[in-house]
């Protein structure tokens, strides 16, 4: 059986996790000479949304000159999905914690892991997408060799535009999630060695 | 089992600590806020004029949008003034006044605002000559020309077979002509047609505007060229003399969706027009005489009131006509400006979405003319091979040029829209030397003369079409902003940021030693006929409904200042002179309820008429409205307005004396003799 520390931990985890579904998970701010204050995007687990809220419509406004597509929350079947995966990673944790399962303990961690590259991978191919499936013929600045995909992680200069990428508050919280979830699973290892060694 | 769960547990924790710490060491590199600090050193000194002194240059920005142009002095970035030009302007009651309501007369009819573009110094022998300065009228065309002695609009040419009058008023090195180029193709003559027939049916016109002579300003003859849209234009001059070069764009030939459609081809056009060839033509009798309607307005310098003349017929010459008369330099990607360096050797084109700044060559232009290096021929007009005129490119030098101009010392200075910054670049080896980042997003720049044969390279100023942050805000739109910037060094050392009236587009300046500005007219020349030399001269006259009132304005009073005998629905022309003869002694005139005009403003010497229709019987006071002198709130008087149909004497009075006296009589016989020299209608 698990310690209370333990359960405590996965407990945590699990509400950490629940408070991350309603934080922006990812951010991508776009400075540029004209946008000294700059613009912003923010990914949360079931939106797209501007850092303010007219953001949006202006980055999609200045993204038809180099024929990029418009950036339509509502077209991307993810942002569906991934809110009832934390969810029920969240779920999990505290079940996990009741339980007292060290087996589930590790299915969980191995499932967030796989939920949080996964979620990069795909952000990875939305930006790729977006950023080389230019609109040729209604583009209006088109610079030879050009693309437009943000970095997943880092800094970059697109044309007048400096885009840095950047996890957000959510993801933080996921990952603390994911720390006290290997943290739970290491104390209670350590308890089950020394009860084990004692008898 | 027990040893996977721990082994996944402690490479997961490894895993979310690395990332983490990963992630924070990553953050600090996230860039740095811009800065927007003055470079130069010791800057405020350097742009500093004490109180009392003056400053070097005298500087004239376009005022876009409100029509106007006003004028700054630099390196301080002191408004000095605005001057009304296109719109009617309160503060100087331009186009209210009867005087100067002509000015703004059209075929169309009255046309009180205008978009006002490039100001252009007239020059004599490719420099500046400080007489006049000419600004175009974009929306409805127009050219304007301002006496830098006055510092007045004095005459407006309307511009037939045009639309969106922006390549102009450009001027050749010698003054003879001012240039209008149309931005909007129209049917030529304009008739009713499909929009869609804009590829067969929509021309361009090019206009050469004899601009040497004051009051004289006339059409030469019109180029009709292929309906492309002509953006700007610059003389050739030095070894290029004779020769004028025009952008384009639209070279599809869009008339929907420009934005998408008119970005197509890689390659647009510059236009190289041989003008003296054009003249020769026009000479030779190969021009056609078309009907045309167009307002011709000039103010009178000695009456300082304008009138109108109707002008119906325009020569216009076709290329077809006239060998050698016109050649297509290939440009990339929808050039702006045109800019020809002070030796007139190189001709820069500035293609706002070209990733290079292509600079021609005028010698080789002239061998690929010479050797027929043609790519193609489009709508009669050869098009000349990209590489056979190709001097050089500057690569890599920035995002969205738009406008060059020189130091007269090898370098260029190019303004580059969408990376918001100048780039300093040498003629010749096509390097780039210096950047320096403006605020925000700018349009034209100017250096004084720098479009000139010999520019006084001392500052360059940016003029932008975003001001954001730069200043203290006031809701939602900013006016405009602008930068000073030192050239006299092999850097560009920010000075200076002002903010400016309207939406300046190109800008000229000039030494100031160069304007002779005027102190007052002097009152024994005013023709104006309804002026008065001496206070006894005022008077009161009655032409059935029209009552015409002469009045006297000096310090502190107005002669006469009693008015009697008015009845409602009469037409009253109050026509002010200001007596005085002193420097900046200007007096000004309202009346109460009046809805016919503004003001009168009156410089000394001057005589303007302000026209009035009273409604409503009562007494209406009038009262001077430029604080004139220690009793300007005594120059004040009364109308009495009487029903109508009443007996009330006419009376016109100062000091219960009657002004005019027995010239009452000769008072009428000037009312009959009529209304010329812009009198009232």
């Amino acid at each position: 059986m698990m310690s209370r520390l333990s359960r405590c931990l996965l407990v945590i985890a699990g509400v950490l996790l629940a408070v991350s579904l309603r934080l922006p998970l990812w951010r991508i701010a776009l400075t540029a000479p004209q946008y000294p204050e700059g613009l912003g995007l923010q990914i949360g687990a079931g939106t797209i949304a501007g850092a303010a809220p007219q953001d949006l419509g202006n980055i999609n406004e200045l993204n038809h000159y180099i024929g990029m597509r418009p950036i339509d929350p509502g077209a991307l079947p993810e942002l569906r999905v991934l809110p009832w995966l934390l969810a029920a990673l969240a779920v999990l944790a505290l079940v996990a914690a009741a339980l007292g399962s060290r087996r589930l303990v590790a299915a969980w961690l191995g499932a967030v892991v796989l939920v949080g590259l996964a979620g990069l991978a795909d952000l990875y191919r939305w930006s790729y997408t977006f950023g080389h499936d230019l609109d040729a013929e209604h583009a209006i600045i088109k610079v030879p060799g050009m693309v437009y995909q943000p970095p997943l992680i880092g800094t970059k200069q697109l044309l007048n535009f400096t885009a840095s990428s950047w996890p957000a508050a959510g993801t933080w919280l996921a990952v603390a999630a994911l720390i006290a979830g290997a943290v739970a699973l290491v104390v209670s290892r350590r308890r089950v060695s020394a009860s084990a060694s004692a008898a | 089992m027990r040893i996977s769960a721990r082994m996944m547990a402690m490479a997961t924790l490894a895993v979310a600590i690395g990332v983490a710490s990963l992630l924070a060491a990553c953050h600090s590199n996230a860039p740095a806020t811009l800065t927007s600090a003055v470079s130069g050193a010791n800057a405020a000194a350097r742009v500093y004029v004490p109180p009392g002194q003056k400053d070097e240059f005298y500087a004239f920005f376009s005022g876009g949008f409100s029509g106007q142009v006003s004028v700054y002095g630099l390196p301080s970035g002191r408004l000095l003034k605005v001057i009304p030009v296109f719109s009617q302007d309160p503060q100087e009651g331009w186009g209210y006044d009867e005087e100067t309501k002509p000015m703004l007369q059209t075929s169309f009819g009255f046309v009180p605002w205008d978009d006002a573009h490039h100001p252009e110094l007239s020059q004599t022998n490719g420099v500046p000559n400080g007489k006049w300065l000419f600004i175009n009228g974009n929306n409805t065309p127009r050219i304007a020309r301002i006496d830098l002695g006055q510092f007045r609009t004095e005459e407006i040419l309307q511009i037939p077979n045009s639309a969106g009058n922006h390549s102009s008023p450009f001027t050749t090195p010698d003054g003879k002509y001012v240039v209008a180029g149309t931005r909007f193709s129209v049917p030529v003559p304009n008739r009713d047609t499909t929009i869609a027939s804009f590829a067969q049916t929509f021309k361009g016109t090019l206009t050469f505007v004899r601009a040497d002579e004051p009051g004289n300003m006339a059409i030469a003859f019109q180029i009709l060229v292929p309906g492309f849209d002509y953006d700007l234009g610059h003389a050739g001059k030095g070894v290029s003399d004779g020769w004028f070069f025009f952008t384009t764009y639209n070279t599809e030939q869009a008339h929907t969706k420009l934005e998408v459609n008119a970005s197509q081809n890689d390659k647009d056009y510059i236009a190289a027009i041989n003008y003296r060839r054009a003249e020769a033509c026009v000479a030779a009798g190969n021009g056609t005489t078309m009907p045309a309607s167009y307002d011709h307005n000039v103010l009178d310098d000695r009456s300082n009131a304008a009138h109108v003349e109707r002008k119906t017929s325009v020569i216009v010459l076709d290329p077809s006509r006239c060998d050698g008369l016109m050649y297509f330099l290939p440009t990339p990607k929808s050039p702006h400006g045109v800019d020809v360096d002070p030796s007139g050797e190189y001709i820069v084109g500035n293609g706002k979405l070209s990733a290079v700044i292509a600079v021609h060559s005028f010698t080789k232009m002239q061998q690929a003319i010479a050797s027929k290096s043609f790519d193609k021929i489009v709508d009669g007009i050869p098009v000349l091979k990209y590489e056979s005129v190709l001097a050089g490119e500057v690569k890599s030098a920035g995002l969205g040029p738009l406008h060059t101009e020189f130091d007269g010392k090898g370098y260029a200075y190019t303004s580059f829209f969408i990376s918001s910054e100048i780039v300093k670049w040498k003629l010749g080896t096509w390097e780039v030397v210096d950047r320096t980042p403006t605020y925000y997003a700018i349009g034209h720049l100017m250096i004084p003369g720098g479009d000139s044969r010999a520019p006084w390279g001392k500052y360059v100023i940016a003029l932008n079409k975003i001001t954001k942050d730069r200043y203290l805000p006031t809701g939602p739109i900013m006016d405009q902003s602008a930068q000073l910037y030192d050239i006299s060094g092999p850097k560009m050392q920010l000075l200076l940021d002002f903010p400016t009236i309207g939406e300046p587009h190109y800008a000229q300046a000039l030494p100031a030693s160069l304007i002779h500005s005027v102190k007052f007219n002097t009152l024994s020349e005013n023709a104006n006929p309804w002026a008065v030399k001496t206070e006894a001269e005022g008077g009161i006259s009655r032409q059935g409904r029209v009552v015409h009132v002469k009045m006297a304005a000096i310090r502190s009073h107005f002669s006469p200042d009693n008015i009697e005998g008015i009845t409602v629905g009469d037409t009253v022309y109050f026509h002010l002179t200001n007596i005085e003869q002193d420097w900046d002694i200007v007096h000004g005139f309202a009346v109460l309820g009046n809805t016919d005009a503004a003001e009168l403003i009156l410089a000394p010497g001057e005589t303007r008429t302000l026209k009035w229709i009273p409604r409503a019987s009562g007494v209406f006071p009038f009262y001077c409205t430029d604080f004139c002198s220690a009793l300007h709130q005594e120059m004040q008087g009364y109308v009495r307005v009487s029903p109508a149909g009443s007996t009330v004497a006419l009376s016109a009075t100062i000091g219960d004396r009657p002004v005019g006296g027995d010239r009452m009589a000769g008072m009428h016989s000037a009312v009959a003799g009529g209304t010329a020299a812009g009198g009232p209608q």
